[in-house]
């Protein structure tokens, strides 16, 4: 109030008067007058971020803060046009959850964790010990690197049912060869750490080839001469290695075992085609849960909305941290 | 200035067509059934039907059906599409909600059906020709399709589990006759492990809905209707699964907890591997093509053995249903009608050897001489109703994952069951946990 009328009063600095009246109405006249054409360049990309990304999003914390299911959701199916009747119970799933008071939560997210772990580690060592075989002059090298990108190309849809067969208890290939060399069939996807130990071999396999190529390539980057100058100063293989291959992947292993993380944690195709999540929930991890609560019987939207938003903000929190930790070291490492 | 004009003129018919079409509404949909009724012929539309059934075996008689009433009604195309039955429920579902893709008639099993129903995907059929004779229909598959005082779907077939058994196994080992209780079973089995090298006397899986003839046996359900409660964790059930462990234990039997549990029960069982199996009619195109049934008569079916409180598989099959959100109702009622007819459901009893729901099919020529039919006839008629709540049907799939785990012995008993009881809170709405 006050300030208004003193205002007039204080008027000690005419000359800046115009510049100062351009930068209070910043979005209304000369800033979007100058940057119309950067606006206009990025408005197809917002909007494609905000209907593919940001409403999901924003939709999906909003389901998860309701206890929305599919017998009161609003919906239309003809002529019949029925009302949502659902209501906001505020931070209540996540309380149901995260308590431990829902039942499942923390053992699947041990078992989610395992499997990441276990997937990623052999992922990338397997990976590195290919790639590393491939980056010298070998005979038919074209012809290995093919076969070994092969499982790459097969669709993890199609990968799966085709392992369900080979690790079927009776009559699968895995089991009869065994049983060929005098063991005892396992049951594969019956018994509960067969099926653990199952669903990680295949997604290791699956996973092996992306890792490969991708390390590969960083290695074709590694300046040849580093190598030379290290050979010079007498450094040993395994001294080559921790010293030079290593530190020259960084850029690209740091991202590929990033992906490679938050691929494996969503892992679906391969958990609910080989096993379904069994037997009995063992291979569950987080994002088969979920699909299980969205999908199995009345769907509960609101439930699955929860896990969905724990899971994403859990990779996002590791992300972060990763990638911060990644900088650290890089920068460590240069200097 | 004539184009201004014009773009007027287009936008008030626009305003007013839409009117129109939303002032239709109900009147629009009796006009439908009337028009399905009055004068059939003048009908025109593509109805979308999604079969259950199976690919290989089943679905060539419904395709000869097709084709017969694309001949009778030239001015309706059906477009026949089979969706596996895992998962077709979710896949109606998925459609159905977002109002885009849907089928216009869709095969719906009876346990889909109440859910279906109450979440508003389904057209009521009464008083349109869908409803044809439907004095004929027999009375517990027809009930299913009753929800809250109208009538959502017809019975297409009917089915329940009973004991298939192997005769030849059963003549070498020397047993009589199909086992009547549990403990007879469990004799029957021993002993035929050990007369026929390399086969299981008894192949069961681990599935929810193959517990349901031991729990029946001990006089319980999955929920209880009438006192509103769900009752995985009722001791019924408890002595039900100790039932089954005795059957699956060595020397006696085998039960499978993997994900490929039903093909492998199958394929034991089609290749002489397994002496008995619990399992339907609609199991048997299937068996048949087994090399252990090259001779049809090898096959041996009985209703399911008794245990100390009751005796009964559950009732299954299938409904016809509408999608209450179809363009082509019309259309979709003749098809229903015309599907359900006492003459189609002959032909494909006869072709399947499935059970028809129509009580004057059992006694046309054609299904009255088939002997696998007759067979399953004394099964259905001990057969116990499923619960006909909304939700109810999907009891089985939560169930499922905790009847594994007991079986695989990572779980005792009353520990997997109050899990299981747990984990189904608020699966039937209304219902107590």
């Amino acid at each position: 109030m006050t300030t208004l009328t003193t205002r007039p009063d204080a008027g000690a600095a005419p000359a800046p008067v115009p510049p100062r009246r351009r930068v209070r109405n910043p979005f209304h006249t000369n800033w979007l007058r100058k940057h119309w054409y950067a606006w206009a360049m990025v408005t197809p990309v917002v909007a494609v971020l905000g209907v593919l990304v940001l409403y999901p999003l924003g939709r999906g914390i909003f389901l998860s803060l309701t206890n929305a299911n599919e017998m009161n959701v609003g919906r239309t199916i003809g002529e019949n046009e029925i009302e949502p009747t659902y209501d906001f119970v505020g931070l209540s799933n996540y309380i149901d959850v995260l308590s431990g008071a829902e039942g499942t939560f923390y053992s699947r997210l041990i078992w989610t964790l395992e499997w990441t772990v276990a997937c990623v580690s052999l992922h990338f060592g397997l990976g590195l010990g290919l790639a590393l075989l491939l980056n010298r002059a070998l005979r038919m090298r074209g012809i290995y690197r093919m076969l070994l990108i092969l499982p790459w190309a097969v669709p993890p849809f199609v990968a799966a049912f085709g392992w369900r067969l080979i690790l079927n208890d009776k009559g699968g290939v895995l089991n009869a060869v065994l049983q060929g060399m005098g063991f005892n069939g396992v049951g594969w996807l019956s018994e509960p750490l067969a099926a653990k130990f199952a669903v990680i071999m295949v997604n290791v396999w699956l996973g092996v080839p992306f890792m490969m190529v991708a390390l590969l390539g960083g290695l074709q980057t590694v300046p040849k001469e580093l190598y030379e100058a290290a050979e010079m100063d007498g450094a040993s293989a395994w001294q080559r290695f921790r010293a030079v291959t290593l530190p020259g992947l960084r850029p690209v292993s740091g991202t590929v075992i990033l992906l490679g993380t938050i691929w494996t944690f969503n892992q679906f195709p391969v958990i609910a085609l080989l096993t379904g999540g069994g037997p009995g929930g063992a291979t569950n991890i987080l994002v088969t849960e979920a699909y299980e609560r969205a999908f199995q019987g009345i769907r509960d939207y609101a439930g699955a909305a929860t896990y969905g938003a724990i899971i994403a903000s859990m990779l996002v929190v590791f992300a972060s941290l990763y990638r911060r930790w990644l900088e650290r070291q890089t920068t460590g490492a240069l200097a | 200035m004539t184009r201004r004009k014009s773009i007027t003129a287009l936008a008030a018919t626009t305003a007013l067509a839409a009117t129109l079409a939303a002032c239709g509404g109900d009147g629009e949909q009796q006009a439908s059934a009337d028009q399905a009724i009055d004068d059939p012929q003048s009908v025109s539309g593509t109805v979308t039907w999604w079969d259950t059934s199976d690919a290989t075996n089943e679905a060539p008689a419904f395709k000869d059906l097709i084709a017969k009433f694309e001949k009778q009604y030239p001015k309706i195309d059906v477009e026949y599409v089979n969706v596996p039955f895992d998962g077709a429920d979710d896949k109606f579902k998925t459609a159905a909600q977002a109002g885009d893709g849907a089928p216009d008639v869709m095969r719906a099993d009876v346990g889909w059906t109440p859910t279906f129903a109450a979440l508003g995907y389904l057209q009521p059929l009464d008083g349109t020709p869908a409803m044809d004779s439907a004095d004929d229909y027999l009375d517990t598959p027809m009930a299913s399709n009753h929800y809250e005082g109208k009538t959502y779907g017809v019975p297409e077939v009917t089915d329940t589990l009973s004991l298939l058994y192997n005769k030849e196994h059963f003549a070498k080992a020397g047993i009589d006759g199909p086992p009547e209780t549990w403990d007879e079973l469990k004799d029957a089995a021993t002993k035929l492990e050990k007369e026929i090298s390399g086969t299981d006397g008894i192949f069961l899986t681990a599935d929810s809905y193959f517990l349901l003839p031991f729990v029946y046996g001990e006089g319980g359900d999955y929920a209880d209707v009438e006192g509103k409660k769900i009752t995985i964790d009722s001791p019924e059930v408890a002595s039900a699964i100790e039932t089954v462990e005795e059957l699956s234990a060595d020397g006696v039997g085998t039960i499978d907890t993997s994900a490929n549990k039903y093909t492998n029960m199958q394929n034991a069982f089609k290749s002489g591997k397994a002496s008995m199996i619990l399992n339907g009619p609609w199991a048997v195109s299937d068996i048949l093509s087994g090399a252990a049934f090259k001779d049809e008569d090898n096959l041996g079916i009985a209703t399911v053995p008794a245990g100390p409180e009751g005796q009964g598989g559950p009732v299954g099959g299938h409904n016809l249903v509408v999608y209450a959100g179809s363009p082509d109702l019309a259309a979709s009622y003749l098809f229903v009608k015309f599907l359900n007819s006492s003459e189609s459901q002959a032909h494909v009893a006869a072709e399947n050897n499935t059970l028809p729901t129509r009580a004057s099919v059992y006694d046309m020529p054609k299904v009255a001489k088939n002997e696998i039919i007759a067979a399953f006839q004394e099964p259905l008629e001990g057969a116990v109703p499923r619960p006909a709540a909304p939700g109810a049907g999907d009891l089985y799939d939560t169930f499922t994952p905790f009847y594994e785990q007991i079986m695989g012995g990572q779980a005792s008993i009353q520990d997997g069951l109050s899990e299981a009881q747990q984990k189904a809170k608020g699966a039937i709405p209304g219902f107590e946990s």
